[in-house]
């Protein structure tokens, strides 16, 4: 069944839940005020094994699903959402596409210390001039001999500072939009790479954004995924696991911030009435609890899609566009019910509340999203009933 | 060496517990089960053993209790038990601690054993009785809520801590011998995601009353829960105010002692 949790499914969102619960939520307030990521953390995920949730046993990870990491996803992201968008940039982008593209080598050499967590995995595609048009990307990757010279640089790079293996888009040829990008597997320790700016954010602050600069950066040419021109399908391919994860992400925000309203909403009293007592909350809560289930839905159906190899495009997008958007929906109620206090730093409403934000931006933004399915939908009448 | 622990499947501690209508037990519906958390020591100290030994011992999970209990169980072999032995019987649906020491006991031989680990109570009920029956049935020494365990070189016996009021206590005792684990002994690993993949391919051996040779359910009729009550609701609380706090606390110090005669 799609909602149905396997035994295994149980003991995983248990494990993760009861870590999140007790190691995650003893630092996020704090690692999340002062903006610093926490390495023993990702050690602490690494140590259960969620950095190769996905990643068969012969390369070191567990051969679980899709449907684990999003469950996993979820309860990471109820206490700290910075954590779970490395732990999912990771996972469905990074080791997905060595997995799927990598050759033996590849694989063989990279995956064992993607999965044990030793090095993590970050997806670097967006730059100045190429954000939601993938096809803009100007990064050039010119071969000489067995190598590839890299130059230009990569933006808004989750967790690109703290990096082990870094999956690049780059333009192996200028003449064609589409067949001009290849994916390159790239290890900070190549001469020419180097970490650039660091952004300042209005959230995820636990989690580490930054540019990534080539400067003549030597890649072995055993390091490209796939072959040299399959760069956007191999960053169109791994779309739908990514999205999949965010949309996890933001199911957990709003999770928390549900829970969050109902548990301030019992203990204030104004007006001689706990809150939860006015039906004008009520409504509130009411709608915060339906749009979380239904969020929750979608990211099952597409995620146990995925898992059953059905094309997912459509249900992944929209589980995306429908969960960022009721996350941000729910913030907002939740810290309206929590008045003045929830707009402190003294509540967590505050922190869930500015990182839910990005959630309808990053791994395809909303509009992207509507474009996806809108085209897909159409698709679909055009074969029931063609014109 | 066969190392035994001992598991119930109990409410979550954080579970809200209602009494269903006939006063028979408690509501389940909605309520998540879990490892009795100070079994979850014993298990721990069982697999630590283990590891130290390093010597191809083996910890074996034994669990009396529903068919639902299977969840529990599993958990444990991820954490990384070997295998397990549940008694599931229809026979056994409401037990007393003799009834389920009978039964364990009589488990526990079968599969044989060097030590045995348990929690030093069970949640839900607090009796604390079981460990205590079964040192007796089979006729080993008991310590109760260890704080530390060393097992000695040559695995005949080992030394304890147990806390008590205002300080340590310090155990030597022969093996083998049951421990029941308290707080403070170790930190129970989570059961981690490989544990996981793992625990799927371990056996769980399930056995009936017949298979362990009992016929007739021991221990029936020496004690039984003749009714379960919820708690009396708390009484009224009455709130002293007044425009000064000096003059609420006289104010409540008179109630004290004229009203409630407490102090
Ligand atoms: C915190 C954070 C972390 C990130 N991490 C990564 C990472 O790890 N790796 C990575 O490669 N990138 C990362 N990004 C970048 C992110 O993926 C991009 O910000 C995103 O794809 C949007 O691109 P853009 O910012 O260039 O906006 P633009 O593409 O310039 O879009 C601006 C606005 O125009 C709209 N728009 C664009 N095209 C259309 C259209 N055709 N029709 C209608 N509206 C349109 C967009 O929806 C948006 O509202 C991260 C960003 C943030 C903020
Ligand atoms: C940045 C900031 C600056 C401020 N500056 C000042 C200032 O200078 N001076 C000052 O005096 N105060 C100030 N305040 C306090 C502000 O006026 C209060 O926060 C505001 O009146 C709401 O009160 P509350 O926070 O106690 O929320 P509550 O009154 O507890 O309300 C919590 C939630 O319950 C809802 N609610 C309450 N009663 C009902 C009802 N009967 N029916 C339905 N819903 C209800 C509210 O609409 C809200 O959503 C400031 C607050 C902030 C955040």
């Amino acid at each position: 069944m799609l909602f149905q949790f396997s035994e295994e499914e149980r003991l995983i969102q248990k494990t993760v839940r009861d870590f999140a619960r007790r190691e995650l939520a003893a630092v996020a307030d704090i690692s999340n005020r002062d903006g610093v990521f926490r390495d023993d953390i990702i050690k602490g995920l690494s140590a259960l094994g969620l950095m190769g949730i996905t990643i068969p046993e012969e390369y070191g990870g567990v051969n679980f699903g899709t449907f684990s990491l999003a469950v996993a996803l979820e309860e990471i992201s109820r206490i700290c959402p910075s954590t779970a968008v490395a732990v999912s940039v990771h996972n469905s982008l990074a080791n997905h596409i060595v997995l799927k593209y990598g050759s033996e080598e590849l694989k063989a050499k990279y995956l064992p210390r993607m999965a044990s967590g030793e090095a993590i995995g970050v997806y670097a595609l967006t730059e100045p001039d190429a954000g939601s048009d993938v096809s803009a990307i100007r990064m050039s990757a010119v071969r000489k001999g067995h190598e590839y010279v890299l130059n230009g640089a990569k933006i808004f790079i989750s967790t690109g500072d703290k990096a082990g293996v870094v999956i690049v888009i780059a333009r192996t040829d200028p003449g064609s939009r589409t067949r001009g990008l290849t994916a390159f597997l790239v290890e900070p320790g190549f001469p020419g790479f180097s970490v650039g700016k660091v952004e300042h954010k209005m959230g995820l602050k636990a989690s580490t954004t930054v540019e990534l600069v080539f400067e003549d950066c030597r890649v072995p040419s055993a390091n490209v995924l796939g072959e040299e021109g399959m760069g956007m399908q191999i960053a169109l391919g791994s779309l739908d696991g990514g999205r999949i994860g965010i949309a996890s992400q933001a199911l957990g925000i709003a999770q928390t911030a549900l829970d969050e309203a109902v548990l301030f909403g019992r203990e204030r009293t104004q007006f001689g009435k706990r809150l939860v007592d006015f039906q004008m909350t009520q409504a509130k809560i009411a709608d915060m609890a339906t749009n979380v289930d239904a969020a929750r839905l979608l990211v099952y159906r597409a995620a146990r899609m995925r898992d059953a190899g059905e094309n997912c495009s459509k249900e992944a997008s929209m589980a995306k566009l429908f969960a960022s958007r009721i996350a941000n929906a729910a913030v907002y109620d939740s810290m309206q019910i929590h008045g003045g206090v929830g707009y402190t730093e003294e509540f967590r409403i505050e922190r869930f509340f500015r990182d839910a934000r990005v959630t309808e931006i990053y791994e395809g933004t909303s509009e992207i999203q509507r474009i996806v399915i809108a085209r897909k939908v159409l698709e679909e009448y055009e074969q029931m009933y063609p014109v | 060496m066969k190392i035994i622990v001992l598991l119930k499947r109990v409410p979550d501690t954080e579970a809200k517990i209602l009494i269903n209508q006939e006063g028979t037990g408690i509501r389940e519906d909605g309520v998540k089960f879990v490892i009795n958390p100070h079994d979850e020591y014993g298990i721990e100290e069982g697999l630590k053993l283990r590891e130290k030994l390093a010597d191809g011992s083996k910890v074996t999970v034994v669990c009396a209790g529903p068919e639902e209990a299977t969840e529990a169980i599993r958990t444990a072999l991820a954490m990384g038990a070997d295998d397990a032995v549940h008694v599931c019987d229809p026979k056994l649906a409401d037990p007393n601690p003799f009834t389920v020491s009978e039964v364990l006991a009589k488990a526990i031989q079968a599969e044989g054993f060097d030590v045995i680990f348990c929690g030093k109570q069970a949640i839900d009920d607090d009796l604390a009785q079981v460990q205590s029956i079964l040192a007796e049935k089979l006729d080993i020494p008991q310590v109760n809520n260890a704080t530390a365990f060393e097992m000695a070189a040559d695995c005949r016996s080992a030394k304890l801590s147990r806390r008590i009021e205002g300080g340590d206590e310090k155990i030597e005792t022969s093996m083998p011998a049951i421990i029941s684990c308290d707080k403070g002994l170790n930190e129970p690993r989570y059961a981690s995601l490989p544990g996981i993949m793992k625990a799927k391919k371990k056996e769980i051996r399930k056995k009936s009353l017949a298979d362990l040779g009992i016929a007739e359910v021991p221990g029936t009729g020496r004690s039984r829960v003749l009714k379960w009550l919820p708690l009396p609701k708390g009484g009224e609380c009455r709130i002293v105010a007044a425009e000064e706090t000096v003059d609420a606390v006289r104010e409540l110090a008179r109630l004290l002692r004229e009203e409630a005669k407490v102090i």
